[in-house]
């Protein structure tokens, strides 16, 4: 009755397809470890944190005067940018190609999104931090940026442009 | 060994009810999801609705509340009340518990309605802060929420009532399976109980008055991932534990299935980051930790794919299928639940490689809330957890009301038109998140779109369109069953699908039935991917955040 031993009972073919989806996992963990802490393509990380119901007002925030600031003429800038129901202040702004360009989003309200579209920026505005995304535009032209979080009714109509100047 | 087993008429009631609150449900939410489909498809008939329904954004919080939320515990709490019960060939322990559990989840689902339909709590199923809603759409949440623990209560000591009864005896992998996804939602919800407990209850009953968003985050998405869990692991319990027998075959492998559904307890909870890749408030290490974890959590999916179809080969072959793969014409395509759980077992696959991708940490830069992200999970929770659920009940409804299910074929045409349509709809919506169009955004407002977004916004509109004739479909069908006045005969009773397996239970080795040591494991890795950030995050916590009513 109870001579036969219980075992985990695996299938040659289950061992090695077990074996290959293991082996699979360990190869994209190290993929995206490379390309994201050696290649650079990082995902946002904790800047700073503001309080939403004074960071438009308080003259010290940077966002009680937002817009782009010029650091190295042509190559370095600091874009802030206030987000609100249902527009970005500014709503558009210039920078020249080839710089790098640092964006400093925050919401006075509630949660929107900062996606510039064809480029690596996509952030999620949560009030009370400031979300940090830097990219450099090589081509010149119009791009758009997008809320991209539901932010209450006229959420679709909440856009806004960076235009890249040859 | 017989599996003959035979449900009260009152614990057919009970169930019953659970399912038919679950497709009330679902036939309401489904009623919406057309309309936003065909809104991206340039028509745009919420004006039409605008005496009942206010706007885009009402129909979308009721299509994912009622679809994500409602239908999926409504039907999850009945079909493990079954499969506890039919498992264990022993009636609950304390039935009163159960149904006061399941009165708690109804005076949830009444108090939530009431502001969803009163348009005071359009905040999307995500409910994220500082948007606030009525106090009862909170109060709602928990009550179901708590609800179906108490039904799970009321699992877990019939589960030690059997035991005593059954000592040395291998858990039925029915009972095992559906009692252990249970124990994974208690878990798992006491993020989301964290969050409307000690933050947006008090604030909408103005008791306090400002939240912390990120933190709420992080609280929402604690329960947020191991609730698609939740939804999958009963579709996988069916696919595992009861489709084998549907296409004449066996369970390949009774232990490494066990196996799976413990990894599934211990890999669903801690990886909840994933879904916050691009919050300004959680650091990257974190973020990559969480990435690695819900790497891990696929290699479960990884043995059921191979367990599952293994188990349908040997099926169809015992029934004459021949060739590489040409046994999958064998299977008996004609059993409109067999249809529908092939069909949805198909598209979750695609939708599992969509969702490693969204796990790929930087990869989320690209994808993070496009309109990826619906065509992804339309893929996994509205087609591998939705699809199944509808082929379940294809043989459940029939077996709890004694009838026989109506118009079988009509219910083989909903699998393949559910199938046809997600098909289009979803593969235009993952190719539009790819060249970025948002989520959740009635597009026709949108001053961005290309014109190479046009033809693809179409497509959404024709497979939302025919989604809706199959959910339409499914409907009649199983209104059709449920009320027909035609008693099933004795000879035309529906038999309940319990595969047996192949390799012999008792040989299954006895960790694989042992409840410690892997909830100790489970809570000692939910603390390590956790606590440091919970910890860190609560310690900074910045109640600056008041409500907004932005709808």
């Amino acid at each position: 009755m109870s001579a036969q031993k219980t075992t985990l009972h695996v299938d040659p073919f289950e061992r090695n397809w077990l074996i290959i989806s293991f082996a699979m996992l360990v190869v994209f963990s190290v993929v995206i470890a490379v390309s994201a802490f050696g290649m650079g393509i990082q995902v946002p990380v904790p800047e700073s944190r503001v309080d939403p119901r004074t960071v438009a007002s308080d003259p010290n925030s940077p966002w009680s005067n937002p817009g782009v600031r010029e650091i190295v003429p042509g190559q370095k800038y600091d874009v802030y940018i206030l987000s609100k129901t249902w527009q970005y202040l500014p709503a558009e702004i210039t920078v020249p190609a080839g710089a790098r360009v640092t964006f400093y989003v925050t919401s006075m309200d509630v949660q929107h999104g900062f996606k510039i579209q064809d480029t690596n920026v996509n952030v999620q505005i949560v009030p009370g931090h400031v979300a940090k995304m830097t990219v450099t535009f090589d081509t010149p032209g119009a791009y758009d940026f997008i809320c991209t979080e539901y932010c209450g009714a006229a959420h679709g109509a909440m856009a806004g442009k960076v235009i890249v100047q040859p | 060994m017989s599996t003959k087993y035979e449900l009260s008429a009152q614990e057919k009631k009970f169930v019953g009810w659970h399912l038919g609150l679950a497709v009330f449900a679902l036939g309401l939410g489904s009623l919406f999801g057309p309309l936003q489909a065909l809104e991206h498809a340039g028509l745009d008939l919420y004006p039409f609705l605008k005496p009942l329904f206010k706007s885009y954004y009402q129909g979308l919080t009721l299509h994912g509340v009622l679809n994500a939320l409602v239908w999926t515990t409504f039907f999850i709490t009945g079909f493990l009340t079954f499969t506890t019960i039919y498992g264990l060939k022993r009636p609950l322990k304390y039935p009163k518990l159960n149904l006061v559990g399941f009165v708690m989840m109804i005076a949830g689902l009444v108090s939530a309605a009431i502001p969803l339909l009163l348009n005071q709590a359009t905040v999307l199923y995500t409910f994220y802060p500082p948007m606030k809603a009525s106090p009862l759409f909170y109060l709602g949440l928990t009550l179901v929420v708590v609800g179906s623990w108490v039904e799970g209560y009321g699992f877990y000591f019939t589960y030690a009532a059997w035991r005593k009864e059954n000592p040395g005896v291998r858990t039925p992998f029915i009972s095992f399976a559906g009692i252990l996804n249970m124990v994974m939602w208690q878990f798992a919800t006491l993020g989301v109980a964290a969050e409307i407990l000690t933050m947006l209850l008090p604030w909408s009953l103005g008791l306090i008055q400002n939240v912390d968003p990120q933190l709420a985050r992080t609280y929402f998405w604690f329960t947020g991932h191991p609730l698609v869990y939740f939804w999958l692991l009963p579709a996988y319990l069916s696919w595992y534990g009861m489709l084998p027998k549907q296409v004449g075959g066996k369970m390949f492998s009774d232990s490494l299935a066990r196996l799976a559904f413990w990894l599934f307890l211990l890999l669903s909870i801690p990886l909840g980051f994933h879904h916050q890749y691009v919050d300004p408030g959680v650091p990257a290490i974190w973020k990559y930790i969480h990435a690695v974890l819900t790497f891990s959590v696929f290699f479960p999916s990884m043995m059921t794919a191979f367990t599952v179809v293994a188990s349908l080969e040997y099926g169809a072959r015992q029934r004459g299928g021949k060739g590489a793969l040409g046994w999958i014409l064998a299977l008996p395509w004609n059993d409109p639940s067999v249809a529908a759980q092939l069909l949805a077992g198909l598209l979750f696959f695609f939708g599992g490689i969509g969702g490693l991708t969204n796990a790929s940490y930087n990869l989320n830069l690209v994808l993070h809330n496009t309109a990826w992200v619906p065509g992804h999970f339309h893929l996994t929770v509205a087609t591998g957890v939705t699809l199944s659920f509808m082929g379940i009940s294809y043989w459940l409804v029939p077996y709890l009301s004694g009838r026989k299910l109506w118009k079988p074929k009509w219910a083989v045409v909903q699998a393949w038109s559910w199938f046809i349509g997600m098909i289009i709809f979803s593969q235009s919506m993952h190719i539009l998140g790819l060249l970025g169009a948002p989520r959740r955004t009635p597009l026709g407002l949108a001053p961005y779109i290309p014109a190479e977004w046009n033809s693809r916004l179409l497509q959404v509109g024709i497979g939302g369109t025919i989604l809706f004739f199959s959910g339409a479909i499914y409907l009649t069908v199983i209104i059709a069953t449920a009320f027909s006045k035609q008693k099933a005969e004795a000879s035309e009773q529906v038999e309940v699908p319990v595969a047996e397996s192949l390799q012999d239970v008792n040989l299954t080795p006895q960790w694989l039935d042992r409840w410690a040591p892997w909830l100790y494991a489970t809570l000692i890795l939910v603390v390590l991917a956790y606590g440091p950030q919970l910890f860190e995050q609560i310690r900074n916590i910045a109640l600056t955040s008041p409500g907004f009513k932005v709808w």
